[in-house]
């Protein structure tokens, strides 16, 4: 089996979805002769042509503005922001024009444009490179958000987000793009707002997404070793978020965790913990906890970043809070 | 009623439709919008209007040279526009009333009145918001290998947003088939343009490297003549251009502005009375133009009618659209 890079799926996915829809184009800075700060339109631009890999000069509000005018036209582009901090630069043109035009005219035409931006710390890109803002989008009606973790994901799921008649965003994390692992041939298609169960467990579950499942993921393992059966539950989609599912795994475990690296404050997290809370009241044996950074901007130093950055240990704590 | 493009009126060889029948048009916008005003001062529209009387000559002389293929991006004052592009009338006025038929399913109302089945893309209820939107909209044109254009509408408000300056550049570099079009009428919402901006769109024109052109804005038959020509010189080049018409705003920035800031006490330049005594000069008798008028005010009564015997809309209906259904073209 060949390994690839998480980036590198997200590079095949893009090129065999320009392979199979002359209708899509790319859009964005530096990601045609440059090949994508992070390597991830590489090469796309000998294949396809200046026609649909096209350069964009650095004017965030008017990429994502032509995008809308694209996708009413009959194209369906996929643009690159190349970190999701810049993407304050687009929202006129995401939650004004995009998010509402499909029900403020009536259900006249769709923008089936993919946003596919990167967050995350990790690699001390500081306050103004690192952040994860997907939940103001997700509170956006109109908009789909998603945030893959593993690669058959980031492969599957920008194919259904570009099939996808409503404006997507997606969200890399930048941390994963050197990641290692086999991409799957001939994935199924991977319908947008279904979880994975990453581990399956009964005690307590966590729910997370994008690369703070790796986290969980090793959660898991060393509670395993105390004897505590934690199911890792991978949201994929943020919006809509797969409510039945993170349901289904409560009332097994009967306690819940959400681990993201955003800001806790405000956060998914927060959304998934009322609805539960709401929903699931009668299936908790303990209280909800949140796993989310401090309410800090990013920062940058080694020795801040690391402890900014929610950790594996951080999520045990949070699982004997629930008391499991 | 519709206001048709060329070619379904069969125009052949004119580059544009006679003085006259532009005049109809205007009349058609103008009597819509009286009735919108009155309308909306007895609480039967709500919300916001934005009212475009004085600017009426520049919605219908440019889209006398604009095919159906072609479209528009238009502004918060876009009911002109709308319905020279060929939004129906009493989808119109539904809308604009917040109805179930209406154009937009009583979601937009005038604000964000569109119709894609004619090529409009939406009055749009943020200052510069369609600008981009009508570039990404001509490089669909170019894309596609037609000869269609899109055109933007904007004020001269909307010079001082960013996004303006970020389009014009873009159409350029990209040569992307987009015309710029300012309605220049003096006014940033309460705020005299001169106090907002230093510069002039003719010379922004010339540092982007973009053709400019300005006419009359009030005189109907010289925005068409312009139009023409920059219209045909887009579809040859598939490249942008810019054109200002200098307007006058009859009314306030909206219904209800009781425009205390306004002190230009000179009389407004109404390009509906230079156009009918224009067609007067040339011999078209008052009469006949009279019973024109009397006949699209009677048409428009019996749209605002029909609107009123129109239903509300429900909120379950409208929550069923927040997206659209995966795996069907909308």
């Amino acid at each position: 089996m060949n390994e690839t890079r998480f980036a590198q799926a997200i590079n095949r996915s893009l090129d065999d979805a320009l392979a199979r829809d002359s209708s899509i184009v790319l859009l964005g800075e530096d990601i045609a002769n440059a090949g994508g700060t992070f390597a991830v339109t590489r090469g796309l631009l000998d294949k396809y042509g200046a026609d649909r890999i096209i350069d964009m000069p650095i004017a965030e509000n008017a990429i994502a503005g032509m995008a809308v005018g694209l996708a009413l036209g009959g194209f369906k582009p996929v643009i690159e922001i190349m970190f999701m901090d810049f993407m304050t630069l687009t929202m006129d043109a995401l939650v004004n024009q995009a998010a509402k035009l499909h029900f403020m005219f009536g259900g006249q035409g769709s923008v089936p444009m993919v946003v596919r931006t990167q967050h995350g710390g990790g690699i001390n890109a500081g306050p103004q490179h690192s952040q994860c803002l997907e939940a103001w989008f997700a509170h956006i009606p109109g908009l789909k958000v998603v945030v893959p973790a593993t690669l058959d994901d980031a492969y599957a799921l920008l194919q259904s987000a570009i099939d996808d008649p409503n404006p997507v965003l997606f969200v890399e994390n930048k941390a994963l793009y050197p990641m290692k692992g086999v991409l799957t041939d001939d994935l199924p298609p991977t319908p947008l707002g279904k979880a994975r169960i990453a581990r399956a467990g009964s005690d307590v579950t966590i729910v997370s997404y994008g690369a703070m499942v790796y986290q969980a993921m090793e959660a898991a393992e060393q509670l395993a070793s105390e004897g505590i059966s934690a199911e890792v539950l991978d949201l994929r989609t943020v919006q809509p978020w797969d409510e039945e599912a993170v349901f289904a795994s409560l009332s097994k475990t009967h306690r819940l965790v959400i681990a993201h690296e955003a800001v806790e404050a405000f956060g998914v997290g927060a959304e998934i913990a009322a609805r539960m809370a709401q929903i699931g009241f009668d299936e908790l044996d303990g209280p909800i906890m949140r796993v989310g950074a401090p309410f800090m901007p990013v920062p940058f130093a080694r020795a801040l970043e690391v402890d900014y950055i929610p950790s594996a240990a951080r999520i045990i704590e949070a699982v004997r809070a629930t008391d499991v | 009623m519709n206001l048709e493009t060329n070619e379904s009126i069969g125009i052949s060889n004119a580059r544009y439709p006679e003085l006259l029948e532009l005049y109809r048009r205007m009349v058609t916008i103008r009597e819509a919008e009286k009735n919108c005003g009155a309308m909306f001062a007895a609480g039967e529209i709500p919300g916001f209007i934005h009212l475009s009387d004085g600017q009426e000559a520049v919605s219908v002389g440019v889209m006398a040279s604009l095919r159906a293929d072609d479209t528009i991006a238009s502004t918060h004052r876009g009911h002109g526009h709308a319905l020279a592009k060929g939004l129906h009338i009493d989808a119109f006025f539904r809308e604009l009333m917040g109805k179930a038929d209406g154009a937009c399913k009583g979601r937009g109302g005038s604000m964000h009145v569109a119709d894609l089945s004619v090529g409009m893309l939406g009055a749009n209820g943020i200052v510069g918001g369609g600008v981009a939107i009508a570039l990404g909209s001509g490089l669909a044109q170019k894309l596609r290998g037609s000869d269609g254009l899109a055109v933007c509408f904007f004020g001269d408000g909307a010079l001082a947003e960013g996004i303006v300056h970020e389009s014009l550049n873009i159409a350029q570099l990209k040569t992307i088939p987009v015309l710029f079009v300012c309605e220049n009428n003096g006014w940033s919402e309460f705020s005299p343009t001169s106090t907002q901006i230093t510069f002039t769109l003719e010379r922004l024109a010339a540092a982007y490297g973009i053709p400019y052109y300005n006419a009359d804005g009030s005189d109907v038959e010289k925005v068409a003549e312009l139009t023409a020509d920059v219209v045909e010189h887009v579809r040859r080049h598939r490249g942008p251009a810019v054109l200002e018409f200098a307007t006058t705003r009859i009314r306030g920035h909206y219904e209800g502005d009781s425009q205390r800031y306004r002190n230009d006490t000179a009389p407004p330049v109404d390009p509906l009375a230079i156009a009918r005594s224009l067609l007067e000069e040339r011999g078209i008798d008052a009469n006949e133009l009279a019973a024109m008028e009397t006949e699209i005010q009677s048409e428009i009564q019996r749209a605002v009618e029909a609107a009123r015997l129109s239903t509300d809309p429900t909120l379950e209906t409208a929550i069923q659209e927040v997206y659209a259904i995966v795996g069907v073209a909308a």
